[in-house]
């Protein structure tokens, strides 16, 4: 996968790994692809319906070890 | 101003004393839809943190000024920041301390009942996921059915009751929530009793509860009566001829659902038998203590979970089906959705599996779901 850019979000608690997503995504142009390691289980739901209501594309999510891997692409 | 933090205890007293409170809760929409604090007196607005990030203003004309609000997310962090930016604008709230996790681990005890020669019973409700523990303590002596993993809520209500735990009962083999009863035999030197026809999985060293099994304590007694049909296990407890713990078989507007352990076809036979004769014979006047609630309405005032078994032959509706294929078709088809990790419950609880204390609070996340209505 073609991915842009890289958010460490591993070892922060919620509501952190939404609000560095955000922040990340704000700079980033429609189309582009950011990779976001996290390590709160919560993250994976939340994305999820983040990504959806602020209309970006959660292409993939994987679990990697602890580490759970999304990438989404901006709207 | 910065918000205050309300811990899981205050808040089920004002559930159980009916106090007006306002939820505004900021998990996603699936996890408020799924499972939220209940309340006969409770408002609810659901917005996610995350649709709030740049600020609170739109929030501010939807709550109201004459309740407190209570912000709640799943383990704290995200409440405290959405609470942190209303008190900014000046809207005083307070937050769950610990979150949706606190909440589902709090257990409220409420003395249920006097035993003869000053016993006592007790009656553990955990408010967040509607299960029931119980503890009769009897002239220095304690008998334990159906404890949550929160082991040292016992624990330390038995020292503090001065009684030494003798007897820890599981009613079946759990599979909505982590039993507490082997740990809590373990601490304590007590005898663990489970089913031997819902322990053929288990791990460990175990005393077979038959029916029949007697079990003293002080003055009082424990009775063991096999009612199967949630599990093929499941058994009954009678104590000193007047409670009937019932485990999950009979719950006080409900019945078990037969299904947890994949086996509904086979088992929906044993349930009827359970509830249309193994109870009918039992006398009206016990009091029904189940191991389950699925909703507030069930609550006594006091916020007790109980009620005689002959208004529960007149009012439940799980009691009173005649016809044995409506009852089938009931108890087997458009059942609820299953406990959240039901499978990966079972599997702890015969203690193949051994999750860290992180990975049990995730797997206990949601109501209970043992019930078909």
């Amino acid at each position: 996968m073609n991915v842009d850019k890289v958010l460490d979000a591993k070892g922060l608690a919620c509501p952190m790994p939404i609000v560095k997503t955000r922040k990340e995504m704000k700079d980033m142009n429609s189309g582009q692809v950011l990779e976001i390691q996290a390590t709160d289980k919560g993250a994976s739901a939340d994305l999820t319906a983040w990504a959806k209501s602020g209309g970006h594309e959660l292409l993939e999510e994987q679990m990697d070890g602890d580490v759970l891997k999304f990438w989404i692409k901006k709207g | 101003m910065s918000a205050t933090a309300m811990t899981a205890a205050q808040v089920a007293r004002k559930i159980m004393d009916n106090q007006p409170l306002f939820i505004l809760d900021v998990r996603n929409g699936d996890a408020f839809a799924d499972w939220k604090i209940e309340g006969g007196n409770i408002q609810y607005l659901n917005i996610p943190y995350f649709d709030l990030l740049d600020g609170v203003e739109e929030v501010i004309d939807q709550l109201p000024k004459d309740r407190d609000i209570l912000v709640v997310c799943a383990k704290e962090g995200s409440s405290i920041m959405v609470a942190d930016m209303l008190a900014e604008e000046g809207v005083e709230t307070a937050y769950l301390s610990g979150g949706m996790k606190a909440w589902s681990e709090h257990l409220e005890p409420v003395k249920v009942g006097d035993l003869k020669d000053g016993g006592e019973l007790y009656q553990f409700v955990r408010i967040g996921k509607g299960c029931l523990s119980y503890m009769a303590i009897s002239g220095g002596e304690a008998a334990i059915i159906d404890a949550t993993r929160m082991t040292d809520v016992f624990l330390n209500f038995a020292q503090e009751k001065g009684a030494t735990i003798k007897h820890v009962f599981d009613s079946h083999l759990h599979a909505d929530h982590i039993s507490g009863g082997r740990h809590l035999a373990e601490a304590t030197g007590a005898t663990y009793y489970l089913p031997p026809a819902d322990a053929k999985g288990v791990t460990f060293e175990y005393e077979a509860l038959e029916s029949g099994f007697e079990a003293g304590i002080g003055s009082s007694k424990v009775e063991a009566l096999y009612t199967p049909g949630h599990t093929i296990g499941s058994t009954s407890f009678i104590v000193d001829d007047q409670y009937l713990m019932t485990g999950d078989i009979l719950f006080i507007d409900s019945i078990g659902r037969p299904d947890l352990a994949g086996l509904a076809e086979d088992w929906v036979g044993d349930l009827r038998e359970s509830l249309y004769q193994r109870y009918q014979a039992l006398t009206d006047q016990l009091t029904v203590l189940p191991a389950h609630f699925m909703i507030m309405d069930e609550l006594n005032e006091d916020g007790s979970v109980a009620k005689k078994l002959g208004e529960l032959f007149k009012e439940n509706h799980g009691l009173n089906i005649e016809d044995e294929q409506e009852f089938r078709d009931m108890v087997t088809k458009n059942l609820p959705p299953q406990p959240n990790a039901y499978e990966d419950i079972r599997k702890t609880n015969m203690g193949q599996i051994t999750p860290e204390d992180e990975m049990q609070r995730e797997m206990e996340i949601g109501p209970n779901r043992c019930a078909v209505r």
